[in-house]
């Protein structure tokens, strides 16, 4: 591929001590507090609390099954059977509707990356509401991702998977999204496209986009996290910051049956 | 060879009037998930409407093809917001069911109130007549209702694939839920397209009203083929829709001069042949069906 490189994101933060519970570094922008979901009589998520700041990423971690679509999903508003609140930028979502939600800036990037097979690649773009200032020009979408360009007429459908990944990502970021929910955006894609998403994901939050991740790809995951919830039977088992989990890794994944 | 031309073009016609309300259909179902059962007395409302216009207010024809469509748009946003709106959260089978009692309820009352025996029209002053192509002579009537759905046809298409809100109602009938969770409230535009289907049954009603039988029944005939142009075309396909109508509209046309006692049947072979093939319809998507 050919696309300019994106710019390396600065941590700005490079030598945080690895505590059980990491501090967060600034006020949050995305605070979910005691989630419970159900499907019907099924518990799915017991008292789930996270909280995402501008410009980092923390991923959801755990086997399947273990409640981390769902948290993605009820964080949208996607999901009914419900107790917990969600707050974004200080704005109390807990009752709003999905649609209330997205306007409010959170950025969904479904698994199975929701492009539109009735809508060429530039309409699959161009369908959200522009929601903030920051919300990216179709320009600069096109210079970030020039494969989008280059297939702009084409059905949605018609990319390959990767390229699909970044259309899903694209178009939240074109929206101005301030927080976006990644579900598994490495899923089924090549090592060299995985990395390319993790450049990605470094570039949008170096402008101060948060990130919440689900990951299966633990190593792509413990390569772009600030921080990791490991989840399991809808349970956060353990709250870590990134270099901890680097250096537990393995101790970590067998504790959850990974 | 001319019976030849004359039935293509009668074929033509009636599948004008089964593409107009099959696209209605086809909004109704991609926006909404409602099958409206109730879209053949909707179509047989707009002939009735335009009888009525032509006897009490002396309005002929073309005021009746501008007036009834905005009635029964008006007609569907009531339908929508007084009656579908509060099943659409419960299983689809119980819209289908409100507008099956709707349809009920609407013949009997246009039964009660103008009978059984049908209301007179006329062919529109102009168009009566016939054009004569060499050794052809055809109706002008139905040279001009041919011409006219398929304007109408291709306005919609293209309302449906150049314009924002047509962008909207493609993403809504793709994936409602992932719609709204792009931050467009999809709701808002559920009752306009509702109102916008049913008005595209009434307008095939005022093409009909100069060539068909005005009766409180005429569209429980109509209702059931075009749940086969549907299934032919591809549920919620919105270019099935209309291919599939007029398909069947030539298929009825040809069925009726050539093998009259086969000409119900013939359709619905049709359909059969064609869900054997594609159970999804001809431009029907896998995951619709």
């Amino acid at each position: 591929m050919s696309e300019p490189a994106p710019k390396p994101a600065p941590k700005p933060e490079p030598d945080r001590a690895p505590v059980a519970a990491p501090a967060r570094r600034h006020t949050p922008m995305l605070e979910v507090t005691g989630m419970s979901a159900w499907y019907g009589e099924a518990r799915v998520l017991t008292d789930v609390s996270i909280e995402v700041a501008p410009g980092e990423v923390v991923t959801l971690v755990g086997r399947n099954g273990a409640g981390k679509t769902t948290l993605l999903r009820a964080v949208m508003g996607l999901h009914r059977q419900l107790q917990g609140s969600v707050v974004l930028d200080g704005v109390e979502l807990t009752r709003a509707s999905a649609d209330r939600r997205a306007r409010a800036g959170l950025g969904w990037v479904p698994d199975d990356r929701g492009i539109y097979a009735s809508l060429t690649v530039a309409e699959n773009l161009l369908l959200p509401p522009v929601v903030h200032d920051d919300a990216w020009s179709l320009e600069r979408v096109y210079d970030f991702f020039p494969v989008l360009h280059e297939r702009r007429d084409f059905p949605g459908t018609k990319l390959s998977g990767g390229e699909q990944q970044m259309l899903a990502m694209a178009r939240v970021l074109r929206m101005g999204s301030r927080l976006l929910l990644l579900d598994e955006p490495s899923e089924g894609l090549a090592p060299v496209v995985v990395e390319r998403i993790g450049e990605i994901i470094r570039a949008i939050t170096a402008a101060g986009v948060g990130v919440l991740l689900v990951e299966q790809n633990v190593r792509f995951a413990s390569t772009v996290a600030d921080r990791h919830y490991l989840l399991a039977q809808g349970r956060v088992e353990l709250h870590v910051a990134g270099e901890e989990f680097r250096a537990r890794e393995s101790e970590l994944l067998t504790h959850l049956g990974m | 060879m001319s019976e030849f031309i004359q039935y293509t073009l009668q074929g033509l016609a009636a599948g004008g009037f089964y593409a107009l309300s099959a696209l209605g259909l086809a909004v109704i179902f991609g926006v909404l998930g409602v099958v409206n059962f109730s879209h053949g007395a909707c179509y047989m409302l707009g002939a009735v409407i335009s009888a009525v216009l032509l006897a009490e207010l002396d309005l002929g024809f073309w005021p009746a093809l501008l007036i009834v469509p905005v009635v029964m748009f008006c007609f569907g946003v009531l339908m929508e917001r007084l009656l579908v709106r509060w099943l659409l959260a419960l299983d689809p089978l119980y819209n289908f069911l409100l507008t099956f009692g709707l349809t009920l309820v609407l013949v009997e009352a246009v039964k009660m109130r103008y009978g059984v025996s049908g209301l007179p029209y006329e062919v529109p002053a102009g168009l009566g007549g016939q054009v004569t192509l060499g050794s052809v002579s055809l109706s002008t009537y139905a040279i001009f209702a041919c011409v006219f759905s398929v304007v109408v046809c291709v306005a919609v298409g293209l309302l449906i694939t150049r314009t924002r809100i047509g962008m909207i109602v493609r993403a809504a009938t793709e994936a409602p839920e992932r719609t709204r969770a792009l931050g467009i409230n999809v709701g808002r535009w559920v009752t306009p397209v509702f109102g916008f289907g049913i008005a595209l049954a009434g307008l095939a009603g005022v093409l009909a009203a100069p060539t068909r039988a005005i009766t409180a029944e005429m569209g429980s005939n109509f209702i059931i083929i075009l749940f086969a142009v549907v299934v032919i075309g591809g549920l919620g396909s919105i270019l099935g829709a209309v291919v599939a109508g007029f398909l069947v509209g030539l298929v009825e046309a040809y069925g009726i001069a050539y093998a009259p006692a086969y000409a119900q049947i013939v359709i619905f072979v049709m359909m059969a042949l064609v869900v054997l093939v594609r159970p999804s319809g001809l431009f029907g998507r896998e995951e619709i069906a």
